[in-house]
């Protein structure tokens, strides 16, 4: 037998090493293009002697936000500024992507309800709220919240100390100290212990089919971290009050309005889209499901819970992803609305510095980024509820 | 959205043609392209009332066109060779650079950092405007030093969030800053009182004044916290283009200060002013210097009027915007314009 490689163009007829090769040229192709371009535009910026480059990153930025989770003001570097508004884009997205999975499970079950009233009333809410473009419910939400609040200066007390006004809302909050952040780092560690526990007992329960009460040992694994913080630490409970000046109030925990519009329009939106899914997924499961866990004695909401959602979560998933993704991004009509997010403060930057390609290709990348921690979050995820073949 | 998404797609097509275009700016010669296609790409607000924006018959007009015209009367002798091309305040720059336009009059300041870093040359002033905050008269603030935590609304886009911070850091003042793409959303912010301050350049906050229920309710501060010359912008290393810029506008300046307007210049080319006469064409040969006809000047004032003609159609008393000369008055009359002379 000869040997195959004798002739190396002969190698072509293996349909393997065709693939491969198929695949070598295109990735080079693409690969020699963006080296093209990106020299090309290198070379022609610096003849018209146009700056280049990501040293701006490092400049003062010179303007300040007017929202931020870490400490910023404006003689802070450009790059500070970038991640405030990375922080305040990631914010909003999670509390959105909250608030639309649990609006958005409430309704949908609601809508398969058997009762004509709620279902009508479900199907409305979503049939508004996904035939109307974001954009317009988000100058509605905000709109709303600056028309019907009164100015800051007549602002509403609920309850004392707390002030309701088109300036946001107003709390009073602890003066936080880094032995807070401490505490609260400590308490998710206790979530996490929590369910960590609790999983341990539900092994042994399976294991050795012994029922024993385990609240009480899940509450307590939840609670020793930020206790045992608290009692290291030590954090001062000084309280923030509101008050009241010439034209704001200052202290105290601020929401502004462009956050809670922003909030609200994208949690509503994508709720609607959420209730589709759910609804498509519960009516994936068989109708011999129901039948079956009524025939031993569970109750509707326990069916729901423990046999039919689980099954569900097998169709709602994938398009669950594609929703939280599309939140993520059209966070960044937050600009519409004066929301400080990334967009924003890449805008203001590019402006500044009159580096656009920089700037695009920055906000560019961290979505890219951001969203691709989404999906492998999401499919590891996908994975652990998929159907398990024996 | 659609603003956001046509704005990305702009600036990756201008990077685009950035990368793949033979090479637009290798040109010692904008003026053989332009005359070459026949008419000026000149970029301009897409809409701004006074500056630039399309009437009701889809014709542009404003003081930033205007000069647009008179670019258009120099080199071809007629005032409707130009193509207006509306560019938002983000993609102004990229345009230019790659070749897209041949002027920006775009209501664009003058700074060091964008003469310096951007590869463009900027022409001589023509407004002189500053940044102004405008407060409810309810509030019966009387200077911007009173404003401390107040929250101030504006638009991005240019220089005007670090003007603030450059003008109340010194001071020590804190304030709440609220930035808004859309001038609609910002404008109702300030009128609902999510704002107590509303600021942009002074002639904006007028258009801003004069669209309110009752104008009278708001009062613009005293100080003016930056100084905005606004001028025309053209692209570095092609002196030649620039100079037609520059001295087309210095033209309008020196016909107002020598009193030749757009109804007697013909008169005035019998006038017995040496410098009347090589500025009109009658004498020597400052077009041939630019490379135009010897008429170029004399073409741009028969077509389009001198600057203070611009000023009072566009700008003026009579105008919406009823902004008075201020600091935009001749040099001769306590202003700060100023031409060169026509020797």
């Amino acid at each position: 037998m000869a040997a195959p490689s004798s002739n190396p163009l002969r190698l072509l007829n293996d349909l393997r090493v065709r693939a491969v090769l198929y695949q070598v040229v295109a990735v080079a192709l693409v690969v020699g293009i963006g080296l093209y371009l990106f020299g090309n535009v290198s070379r022609k910026l610096a003849e018209q002697n146009i700056a280049t480059g990501f040293a701006y990153l490092d400049r003062p930025a010179g303007f300040v936000i007017s929202q931020s989770f870490i400490a910023y003001d404006s003689s802070n570097s450009y790059a500070r500024a970038l991640l405030v508004g990375i922080l305040n884009t990631v914010f909003v997205s999670i509390f959105a992507v909250l608030l639309s999975t649990v609006l958005g499970l409430v309704v949908g079950i609601a809508r398969l309800s058997r009762n004509p009233m709620l279902s009508l009333l479900a199907k409305l809410y979503v049939e508004a709220l996904r035939n109307v473009p974001l954009l317009l419910y988000l100058f509605l939400w905000y709109a709303l919240i600056v028309a019907v609040f009164p100015p800051v200066r007549e602002a509403w007390q609920p309850i004392p100390e707390v002030f309701v006004s088109n300036g946001g809302l107003i709390v009073p909050s602890l003066r936080w100290s880094p032995a807070h952040s401490g505490v609260l780092l400590a308490a998710l560690a206790g979530v996490v212990l929590a369910f960590v526990v609790a999983g341990r007992l539900r092994r042994h329960r399976v294991a050795t089919g012994i029922e024993r009460r385990a609240w009480p040992i899940v509450l307590a694994a939840s609670l020793l971290p930020p206790l045992l913080a608290a009692l290291l630490l030590q954090p001062d409970l000084v309280v923030n009050w509101p008050e009241k000046g010439r034209f704001r109030i200052t202290g105290g925990l601020q929401v502004t309005p462009e956050f809670t519009a922003l909030l609200v329009g994208l949690g509503l939106s994508a709720s609607a889209g959420i209730a589709e899914i759910v609804r498509a997924g519960i009516l994936s499961v068989g109708r011999g499901q129901w039948e079956a866990s009524r025939s031993v004695g569970l109750r509707d909401g326990q069916t729901m819970r423990l046999v039919v959602l689980p099954q569900a979560l097998r169709v709602i998933v994938p398009p669950l992803t594609s929703s939280y993704l599309s939140t993520f991004k059209n966070s960044s009509l937050a600009i519409a609305i004066g929301y400080p997010d990334l967009v924003m403060v890449s805008n203001t930057t590019m402006n500044q510095t009159g580096q656009a390609i920089e700037g695009i290709a920055i906000f560019m990348l961290v979505y890219l980024g951001m969203s691709i921690t989404i999906s492998l979050f999401m499919n590891w995820y996908n994975a652990r509820v998929a159907l398990v073949e024996r | 959205m659609t603003r956001m998404i046509s704005k990305i797609a702009t600036l990756g097509f201008l990077a685009a043609v950035a990368a793949l275009a033979a090479s637009p700016a290798s040109a010692q010669a904008t003026l053989d392209t332009v005359k070459k296609r026949g008419k000026v790409l000149c970029g301009v607000s897409p809409s701004s009332a006074g500056y630039s924006f399309a009437d009701d018959k889809g014709v542009r007009k404003g003081f930033d066109s205007d000069v647009c015209r008179a670019i258009s009367s120099a080199v071809f002798g007629a005032p409707d060779k130009v193509e207006f091309v509306p560019l938002n305040t983000n993609i102004r720059f990229q345009a230019l650079q790659s070749g897209e336009i041949d002027v920006l009059s775009r209501q664009t300041t003058l700074t060091f950092s964008r003469d310096n870093s951007l590869g463009l040359d900027f022409g001589p002033v023509v407004f002189y405007d500053g940044q102004g905050l405008m407060v409810n008269a309810k509030l019966g603030v009387k200077s911007a030093s009173e404003l401390s935590q107040a929250a101030i609304c504006l638009l991005p886009g240019t220089t005007t969030l670090q003007n603030l911070e450059d003008f109340f850091k010194p001071r020590g003042i804190k304030y709440e800053s609220v930035v808004f793409e859309d001038n609609n959303e910002w404008r109702n912010a300030f009128f609902s009182g999510r704002c107590d301050v509303i600021t942009s350049d002074r002639s904006d906050l007028a258009s801003v004044r004069a669209v309110a229920n009752d104008p009278k309710q708001f009062v613009i501060l005293p100080e003016t916290i930056s100084k905005e010359p606004l001028a025309p912008v053209v692209r570095q290393n092609d002196s030649n283009w620039k100079d037609i810029v520059s001295w087309s506008v210095n033209a309008l300046i020196a016909a107002e200060e020598y009193g030749i307007t757009q109804a007697n210049v013909d008169e005035k080319l019998q006038s017995k002013e040496p410098e009347i006469q090589r500025m009109l064409g009658v004498s020597g040969d400052l077009g041939k210097m630019l490379n135009l006809d010897n008429k170029w000047a004399y073409n741009i004032i028969k077509q389009n009027g001198n600057y203070g003609e611009f000023f009072e159609r566009n700008l003026g008393e009579s105008t919406r915007l009823g902004l008075t000369r201020g600091p935009n008055q001749l040099w001769t009359k306590g202003g700060l314009l100023y031409s060169p002379p026509f020797r």
